[in-house]
C-alpha cells in the first residue's frame, strides 16, 4: 500500500443559487458523477454532509461550492477526471461556474492514514496562489512525486 | 529525432508494416503482420524492429498460452505514444495552442471557443462521414452497433493540460462537421467523443 495519498481541493464560483434552474443540470449530474468517482480504481475518499454530497458546505464563500477528495494515486485522479463521464460537467463547467481568475484546483501530498480538513484545503490553495507550485501545493499540469519515506 | 523516425517511413514496405499495426486496436505478432503484408515473417520482424528502434512503435511480450508453440513469448508491436513532426521552418503551434488554451480558461470564455470549432466543423463538412473524419486523423471505426469511435486524438498533447475545453471544442467541431449525434463517452485511449449511428449515411 501507498505510503502517501494524494488529496484534491476544487473550488467553483455559482453563476446561480444552487437550486436555481440555471444549476439544474449541475445538480442532475452530482449522484452520478459522485458514484463514479467512488467506483474509480484508488479512490479513497470524498467530503460530503449528511445530504450526500459537499455543495451545501461554504467554508470560502456562500455562492463558492467545495469538493475536496483523495486518491492513491495521480493516475486515479487523472483517470476519473479526464477518462469518464466526469469530462462532460468539464466541459460545461462555464454554464454554471463563473471564472475564478485564479487557480482552482490544488494538490498535496497527505499520510495515507489521514484525512485532509477543509481548513488545510484553503491554505493549500492560498499556498498556491501565492507562491506557484511546489511540493506542498500544486497541480495537475505541475505535479510533485508523493515525499520519500 | 523526429526527422529520423519519420525518414524511417520512407522504404514501402516498412511503411505498409507501419499503417498495418497503427490500423489495429490491439498489439500484433509478426506472424500476423507478415500475413496482412504478404510478406516473409523474418522480413516483418526486421521492419518492425527498425520501426521500433526509430520510436515509432512500442514491443512488449505476450505471455503465451500452452500448445504446441508455447514457451517462447511472443513479441508484441504497437504504436508509440511519441509525437512526431517535422515543419520546415521551424513552427510550433503546440505551444501558441496552450497558451491560448490557458487565456480561454482564465477568461471563462469556453462558449465562445465551442461556438468557433462548432463553425470550423461546419465549413469541412460535405461528403461521406468516414472518409472526412479519416482526413482529420481521427481513425475512425465503427462497433459492433454501428457506433463510429475514433482510435486517434488529432489533438492529444492539449487535450492532456486542458480537457474540458479541448474535449469540448473537439465534440463541438464534430457536431459542426457530422450534423448532431455526437456525445462523449471518453475510454482510456483515443478521442472522447462517438457519433452515434443515425448519422453513418449521410
Amino acid at each position: 500500500m501507498a505510503v502517501h495519498h494524494l488529496a484534491e481541493l476544487n473550488i467553483a464560483r455559482l453563476r446561480s443559487p444552487i437550486d436555481s434552474p440555471a444549476l439544474a443540470d449541475f445538480v442532475a449530474l452530482l449522484p452520478e458523477v459522485n458514484g463514479l468517482a467512488e467506483r474509480t480504481p484508488g479512490y479513497v475518499w470524498r467530503l460530503r454532509d449528511d445530504s450526500g454530497d459537499a455543495t451545501a458546505l461554504r467554508p470560502f464563500a456562500a455562492d463558492v461550492i467545495v469538493n475536496l477528495t483523495v486518491w492513491e494515486s495521480v493516475e486515479s485522479l487523472r483517470a476519473f477526471l479526464y477518462r469518464s463521464a466526469h469530462l462532460e460537467p468539464m466541459r460545461r463547467r462555464r454554464d454554471w461556474f463563473v471564472p475564478l481568475g485564479d487557480h482552482h484546483l490544488v494538490l498535496w501530498w497527505i499520510p495515507a492514514d489521514t484525512l485532509p480538513t477543509i481548513d488545510e484545503a484553503g491554505k493549500r490553495l492560498d499556498l498556491l496562489r501565492r507562491n506557484g507550485p511546489s511540493p506542498e501545493a500544486f497541480t495537475l499540469r505541475d505535479l510533485h512525486p508523493a515525499p520519500e519515506l | 529525432m523526429s526527422l529520423e523516425a519519420i525518414g524511417a517511413l520512407r522504404e514501402p514496405v516498412r511503411r505498409a508494416v507501419y499503417e498495418f499495426v497503427v490500423s489495429r486496436a490491439a498489439a500484433v505478432s509478426r506472424n500476423e503482420v507478415a500475413e496482412a503484408v504478404g510478406i516473409g515473417r523474418t522480413l516483418a520482424a526486421f521492419h518492425l524492429d527498425k520501426l521500433a528502434e526509430a520510436g515509432l512503435l512500442d514491443t512488449a511480450n505476450a505471455a503465451r498460452s500452452g500448445g504446441p508453440g508455447a514457451g517462447r513469448p511472443a513479441k508484441l508491436y504497437r504504436r508509440s505514444a511519441a509525437e512526431h513532426a517535422v515543419t520546415l521552418p521551424p513552427r510550433d503551434y503546440r505551444l501558441l495552442a496552450d497558451v491560448l488554451a490557458s487565456a480561454v480558461d482564465r477568461a471563462g470564455i469556453e462558449p465562445a471557443a465551442y461556438a468557433a470549432a462548432r463553425e470550423q466543423g461546419a465549413k469541412l463538412a460535405g461528403g461521406e462521414v468516414i472518409p472526412s473524419l479519416e482526413a482529420l486523423g481521427y481513425e475512425p471505426f465503427e462497433d459492433a452497433d454501428r457506433t463510429i469511435r475514433l482510435r486517434n486524438c488529432p489533438f492529444h498533447a492539449i487535450a492532456e493540460t486542458h480537457p474540458g475545453l479541448v474535449c469540448g471544442m473537439n465534440l463541438a467541431l464534430l457536431d459542426g462537421l457530422v450534423g448532431g449525434h455526437v456525445r462523449l463517452d471518453p475510454g482510456p485511449t483515443g478521442c472522447c467523443v462517438v457519433i452515434d449511428s443515425k448519422n453513418n449515411e449521410r
